[in-house]
């Protein structure tokens, strides 16, 4: 049975071995793409001590499917894995994977940055930094839906 | 007159700690997100504080991001959250 695309898990990932899943069986695969999101130990000049990751359970997996659907459409690749984390983090922890496998580099590069860019803004996920003076939600960033809007979707999450 | 339809609201993150996880509410048939939105605003003054619009709130029918025009059938999933942080 081929693994999911998509993974929301508590628990640590490991590159190696979601590279090696994803390139399992395929030998026209000739560039593996991958980015992976890690907690900064400072936000705006404030230590942060953890982090809290809550998701819409249900609507995060489909609205990950649907973005990599999207990018199957968009580019010539031949195997996406999503993996993110919720729940408590700490400075340091991996938060989120994303990797891509297709014949030539150049696809790869691409829809790798493309599903960072939708993910930031359209996957329910939130925030919220602990640090000395108290927890906070994280903002938006209206970088993040520029960054969509490069592919030429309209983000509308930061932004009106 | 139709009958009423039945919805179940959701929120998260700094909208779930104002309101709780979610809610059920019942109103009339061809509601669309809109009127979802106005009947909850008129609950409490907790609702139309973090609720209220030029708040930035997303809202989604069914799990797919949506807007206020959006028509809302019967037994739908209705959530409310802040923009989304992830990544």
């Amino acid at each position: 049975m081929p693994s999911p695309r998509t993974r929301i898990q508590t628990r640590d990932f490991d590159l190696s071995a979601e590279v090696a899943a994803l390139r399992e069986g395929d030998g026209g695969v000739g560039a593996v793409v991958s980015f992976i999101g890690t907690v900064r130990d400072r936000s705006a000049g404030v230590g942060i001590a953890g982090m809290e990751l809550e998701h819409y359970p249900g609507m995060t997996e489909k609205a990950i499917e649907a973005m990599i659907d999207e990018a199957q459409r968009r580019f010539d690749i031949r195997a996406v894995r999503v993996v993110h984390r919720v729940g408590a983090l700490a400075p340091r922890d991996q938060i989120v994977l994303v990797a891509v496998a297709s014949a030539h580099r150049g696809q790869a590069f691409e829809a790798c940055e493309f599903l960072m860019d939708y993910l930031k803004t359209q996957a329910p996920f939130w925030k919220k930094e602990h640090t000395p003076e108290g927890a906070h939600w994280v903002d938006a960033r209206v970088a993040d839906d520029a960054a969509l809007r490069r592919w030429g979707i309209d983000a509308g999450n930061a932004t009106e | 007159m139709s009958e009423p339809i039945n919805v179940q609201i959701r929120y998260f993150a700094s909208i779930r700690e104002a309101l709780g996880s979610g809610e059920g509410l019942s109103l009339a048939a061809g509601a669309r997100v809109a009127d979802v939105r106005d009947a909850l605003i008129a609950r409490s003054d907790d609702h139309a504080r973090v609720l209220a619009r030029g708040r930035a709130v997303r809202m989604a029918l069914n799990q797919t991001l949506c807007d206020e025009t959006a028509s809302v059938p019967d037994g739908g999933e209705i959530a409310f959250f802040p923009p989304v942080t992830g990544g």
